[in-house]
């Protein structure tokens, strides 16, 4: 991929954390990745690979120590509203309504009120949740409060939405109820989507792109291009094609996993590249 | 099987199930004999003469003392004056101790600066201190409020530090993802999150002041509810005693429900209620 049809590009990113006592971790180490505009891409692998390190150091949350990260072509230094994100945890702000959340980012930018009601409401509709905006978050359901969060992040328009296992927190039930919305929501918007997930079939269903990360040091190993057709229904899980890639991709992690299974064996040690 | 009339026993197992709630009126019930074995105890103790007043005065002998201080006037006068010197202290140290320990909880450069400090002093006995005020700021009202400032800063800042510190570093981080300057995360996020538990720890420190009242009535003194039992104790007027303990524990609740109440009405989302 030539680097200026990215919107979101990473090049040659590595990540050194200094351990409390003494000596260092090689999180990620030289990964090299691309997001065109209006994609969904899903990063999955193993636990403890670097996906979720690997996000927060496009949300500019965490520095790098080597390499760059570029959003449209301008490098990312620090955190800013043009990359929103969605975390695993609940982050909707407890002292605000739902109205509140929405439009936290809309206000900090001094956005007039007419405005913002009218994006609040749209954002709202889009995650099937209008009519909530006088409730407080703990009145809400663990699925409620993050479509709010979805609609909090897409309701300030960033370039790209990253998303953090949104919905690992979630019951088996509601998490599926989740995918089948943010396909829905990601076919009316086309936002571009760099999503974390170790859900193999989430990945699938929601993606263009799948990239699989090794072990740790986390880089990337292989891309799976996703074929399956748009718009996609929740039905297309039981077709040959999405069984297929289904299986590719588990048997590129199980790889990763028994490498690292290996690795750990008295014999072993180090980090020879896989 | 007739289920309608369960018999004692098995009413009583149903009340006595670890961790579950019981009925309302089972809840009265305990309250209600709670307090009526421990009237009727102290009923039985001095009215049937097992103890001498000197020790333990009867309910009327109360009741007569605290007329007696009511209409004179004392009684109003000692808690007004406690009443002031506690919320002077413990306001005092409220204004000081909410904002540097939400600092102390937030950055660790304002903790390495505060800690051992706030480490050391709060092992130290306030009585201790006592000629240390008498020296530094003299008899008077001031010392006894110090005495009530000392007791609770020490206290609370660690208290609200913990706070600040159990703020979710994803929703500051939310904040910041969502365009937030490190401004905005203080004063938007940080400041809003915290208030539920200072509000929690603004009414137990309340609690502990109260409970310096005799060290900070200690010295010097001539007004206040502490005063005012030390002075009885001096006399052997037990029943005043028993007066100034029971206007402080009327007080206590009182205070306790009305932070209970300000926390309902000032934080309606918060997830303590």
């Amino acid at each position: 991929m030539v680097a200026e049809d990215l919107k979101l590009a990473i090049r040659g990113l590595s990540v050194v954390f200094t351990r409390r006592r003494g000596g260092t971790v090689t999180a990620v180490e030289h990964l090299n990745l691309g997001v065109r505009d209006e994609e969904f891409v899903s990063i999955v692998g193993p636990s403890g690979c670097g996906k979720s390190t690997l996000l927060r150091i496009v949300a500019g949350l965490i520095r790098p120590t080597s390499g760059e990260v570029l959003l449209d072509n301008r490098p990312v230094e620090g955190p800013g509203a043009d990359r929103g994100m969605v975390f695993q945890s609940y982050t909707l702000f407890p002292w605000l309504t739902v109205q509140g959340n929405v439009e936290f980012g809309l206000r900090l930018r001094g956005t007039p009120a007419e405005e913002r009601q009218e994006v609040v409401r749209r954002y709202l509709d889009l995650v099937g949740l209008r009519g909530t905006e006088p409730a407080y978050p703990k009145e809400l359901s663990g699925g409620m409060q993050q479509r709010v969060a979805i609609a909090r992040a897409m309701a300030n328009e960033p370039a790209i939405l990253l998303m953090d296992e949104p919905f690992g927190a979630l019951d088996a039930q509601t998490r599926s109820v989740m995918q089948e919305l943010l396909l829905r929501v990601w076919e009316q918007t086309h936002k571009t989507v760099l999503f974390v997930t170790h859900d193999i079939d989430e990945a699938i269903l929601l993606s263009d792109r799948i990239y699989v990360m090794t072990s740790r040091p986390g880089r990337i190993k292989t891309e799976v291009a996703v074929t399956l057709p748009r718009p996609r229904e929740v039905s297309v899980m039981d077709t040959p094609e999405f069984i297929a890639l289904r299986q590719r991709v588990h048997g590129l992690i199980r790889e990763e996993t028994l490498r690292v299974l290996d690795e750990e064996r008295p014999t072993g040690g180090g980090s020879a590249g896989g | 099987m007739k289920r309608d009339r369960p018999g004692l026993l098995a009413r009583l197992s149903e009340i006595l199930r670890p961790h579950e709630p019981i009925s309302r009126s089972a809840y009265l019930a305990g309250v209600g004999a709670s307090a009526a074995g421990l009237f009727s105890l102290w009923a039985i103790l001095t009215y049937g003469g097992f103890v001498t007043p000197l020790f333990l005065p009867s309910p009327s002998d109360i009741v007569r003392a605290a007329a007696a201080l009511i209409a004179d006037g004392s009684l109003a006068e000692h808690t007004w004056a406690s009443v002031s010197v506690i919320v002077t202290g413990w306001v005092l140290a409220v204004l000081l101790a909410v904002p540097l320990g939400i600092l102390m909880g937030t950055l660790k450069f304002v903790e390495s600066l505060v800690e051992p400090v706030v480490n050391f002093v709060r092992y130290l006995p306030v009585s201790a201190m006592i000629p240390l005020l008498i020296l530094y700021i003299g008899i008077g009202t001031s010392q006894k409020v110090a005495v009530i400032f000392i007791g609770t800063f020490f206290q609370l800042i660690l208290l609200i530090s913990d706070v600040s510190a159990g703020v979710p570093k994803d929703l500051l981080d939310s904040a910041y993802t969502l365009g937030a300057s490190r401004a905005d995360v203080f004063g938007r996020v940080l400041l809003p999150a915290t208030l539920p538990g200072v509000m929690d720890n603004l009414r137990i420190t309340m609690g502990w002041a109260w409970t310096y009242l005799i060290v900070a009535e200690l010295v010097a003194a001539n007004r206040g509810l502490g005063y005012m039992i030390l002075d009885a104790g001096r006399g052997l007027f037990t029943d005043r005693i028993f007066v100034g303990l029971f206007t402080i524990g009327l007080l206590g609740f009182v205070f306790d429900l009305t932070f209970k109440r300000l926390h309902k009405l000032l934080l309606p989302w918060s997830p303590k209620i």
